[in-house]
């Protein structure tokens, strides 16, 4: 048996190839939920109840799906350039302490107009400049920007509790590490009423459909597509190879970071160690889920944290490990990859 | 001088190589996958599940020796899976490596719930013993079979003609195929020793160093290791130098810690040896020799 490149990918196939992976992704995790003695399609169908069975459930997993998008994006943008930013953990973190230095009092009495532009600025440029430091290191001596973002997360997470411990430390909270919450100018809006869903999920979409748009439509976006297909080309062709992978990294490091503030700012309301369930990580999921593209990530957004909250729903009530989420996304994954593959290839004998 | 003394006593060196043992296995481990070509991003999860997986196989009874095959059989199952999805399918190595990392570790975890529903403690194992030996050789049976394996593998690397193809396919797997070797055989096998290496690093720290299995208890040492390995140039004898130093600087900033606990966060201390794996990449990275096929697949006839 070979592989044999397909001269073009019809589109139906583009869209077959998440959701066989899926399928097949929760056909194998289906003999890990029967293990736990659950009847599998049961459970399947209490996890999809749970993500999606109530306006509550299905705001959830909009909110849930926020970080996501924006970590996605960031994933998403940087590997179409093959810039392997695997640091959005961190720089979501950095980008939520940005927030939380700005937002908790040190600068009063602005209006929410400016005052939520402003924490997403610092946010994002936190980010930024959390990659920044790899990605000069990549284009000036050539080291290898997957394990210094990596390395970078742990550093950062470290920085975040020593901070949490000393100076944005919360006087009234009681000694945990936590920082003080974000005023209320700060504080993305909720959608509706006594639900979770925030401004954020608005914003990451919004931003979605630009870096689409940017992406198909501007000069930027095709140098970025034509540095990830072929450097040499690229740079035969006259795009500024080093130039164009610098501002990727940069817009790949601002939506990570707005991810922190989006969380900080609109779900929990203040900084603390467990801001992020490992929301850079699956967002590296994401990004390959939606096959690197801006619009595709918002849905793969959504198909993660319908799991994620799904599983939670599906532990109460069929008594699974909720580990179990993690497995079927990290499943999807592996089986994306393999369906990613029989889109580009087909087999012949 | 408090500081300078703690560095000639034996107490301080036995810890050297105590924290340095896992950090020998998993080196090595990348260290024979990206020479043979690929770069393996699964060693974090590979070594949470190396660590759990012999755990557990003790905590169930097995002899620790049983442990220890447990632990490599499941870091080769995972790395035939890296294997298959890089090699012959010629994937992404980036993000099949971080796949095979989540899917490692959430597996792991899952299966600890399901053995273990309600605990809040992990039951604790009886681990290898300290060999009763003076100073410095007061090891366990593991740190010992890691310097063997550094040698077993130098030897076979460089002077055997397995090793040769191993060598040669991480850099021009064309030539191998002309001598007529199978490429993806070589390679797949090349991933499944490196990862059962990998896992015994991990299982180092549940068998050996700890006596029971902890979430986060690999926190980046699979990452450190792949630092390591270009720190080392790829090279097995210098992979073993760049651990001892690593673990040397640690168990330092551990006793610093202990003297002026109180002046500096404890954060920082944290923080130490990641920001020393990232200065090792940099001073390492212009005269790494690093393989020239390394994440690029191979396929017959294609160029």
């Amino acid at each position: 048996m070979r592989l044999e490149p397909r001269a073009a990918v019809p589109w139906t196939l583009s869209l077959a190839a998440p959701a066989g992976a899926v399928v097949v992704s929760l056909a194998l995790c289906g003999f890990l939920v029967a293990w736990a003695g659950a009847p599998v399609l049961r459970a399947y169908a209490q996890m999809f109840q749970g993500a999606a069975g109530s306006l509550f459930a299905l705001t959830e997993t909009l909110a849930r799906a926020t970080p996501l998008i924006f970590t996605g994006l960031a994933a998403a943008i940087a590997f179409r350039a093959r810039f392997w930013n695997i640091g959005a953990e961190g720089q979501l973190y950095l980008g939520a302490v940005a927030a939380t230095v700005l937002g908790t009092g040190a600068i009063g009495g602005l209006s929410p107009w400016l005052m939520i532009p402003l924490l997403m600025i610092g946010g994002a440029l936190a980010g930024a400049l959390l990659l920044m430091g790899p990605t000069l290191l990549k284009l000036r001596l050539g080291v290898d920007e997957v394990v210094t973002t990596l390395l970078l997360n742990f550093i950062v997470i470290l920085f975040v509790g020593l901070l949490l411990e000393g100076p944005l430390k919360d006087p009234m909270g009681l000694g945990w590490p936590q920082a003080e919450p974000i005023v209320a100018e700060g504080e993305l809006p909720k959608l509706f009423g006594g639900m979770r869903l925030h401004l954020g999920f608005v914003i990451a979409v919004g931003l979605a459909v630009v870096l689409w748009f940017v992406d198909r439509r501007t000069t930027f976006g095709y140098a970025a597509r034509a540095v990830g297909l072929n450097p040499q080309a690229a740079a035969y062709a006259g795009i500024g190879v080093r130039g164009v992978m610098f501002r990727v990294a940069l817009i790949s490091g601002g939506l990570a970071g707005l991810a922190g503030v989006s969380e900080v700012a609109g779900l929990k309301g203040n900084l603390t160690l467990d801001l992020s369930p490992g929301f850079g990580y699956s967002g590296i999921v994401v990004a390959m889920l939606a096959q690197l593209h801006p619009l595709g990530v918002v849905a793969a957004a959504l198909f993660v944290a319908g799991i994620f909250v799904g599983a939670d729903a599906m532990s109460r009530s069929a008594g699974v490990p909720t580990y179990i989420a993690d497995v079927i996304v990290a499943s999807s994954l592996l089986c994306m990859l393999v369906a990613l593959l029989l889109t580009r290839y087909r087999l012949r004998r | 001088m408090a500081w300078l003394d703690m560095l000639v006593t034996a107490s301080f060196w036995v810890a050297v190589l105590r924290i340095g043992t896992p950090l020998i296995f998993g080196t090595l481990g990348e260290l024979i996958c990206e020479r043979a070509g690929v770069l393996n991003l699964g060693i974090e999860g590979i070594m949470v599940a190396g660590a759990f997986s012999g755990w557990l196989a003790v905590y169930l009874g097995a002899p620790l020796g049983a442990g220890i095959l447990v632990a490599m059989a499941v870091g080769a199952a995972l790395g035939l899976l890296h294997g298959i999805l890089t090699v012959p399918l010629g994937l992404s190595q980036h993000v099949a490596g971080i796949g095979i990392t989540l899917l490692a570790t959430s597996l792991s975890y899952y299966f600890y719930r399901m053995v273990f529903p309600t605990v809040t403690e992990p039951p604790r194992i009886q681990p290898f013993q300290p060999l009763d030996l003076p100073g410095l050789f007061a090891q366990t049976p593991m740190t010992y079979l890691a310097f063997l394996l550094v040698a077993l593998t130098a030897y076979v690397l460089y002077r055997t003609p397995l090793g040769l193809a191993v060598r040669m396919v991480g850099e021009n797997p064309a030539a191998v195929e002309a001598q007529g070797i199978d490429v993806t055989r070589l390679r797949i096998g090349a991933v499944m020793v490196g990862s059962s290496l990998m896992a015994l690093g991990g299982a180092f720290l549940t068998l050996s160093a700890f006596n029971a299995f902890y979430f986060n208890m690999i926190n980046g040492r699979g990452w450190i290791c792949i630092a390591l390995v270009v720190f080392a140039s790829w090279r097995p004898g210098k992979a073993l130098l760049g651990a001892v130093l690593f673990a040397a600087f640690d168990a330092f900033q551990l006793r610093l810690q202990q003297l002026i606990g109180g002046a500096v966060p404890y954060q920082i201390f944290l923080m130490a040896p990641y920001v020393l794996s990232i200065l090792a990449l940099i001073v390492m990275s212009r005269r790494a020799g690093v393989p020239r096929a390394l994440m690029i697949p191979y396929r017959k006839g294609e160029r």
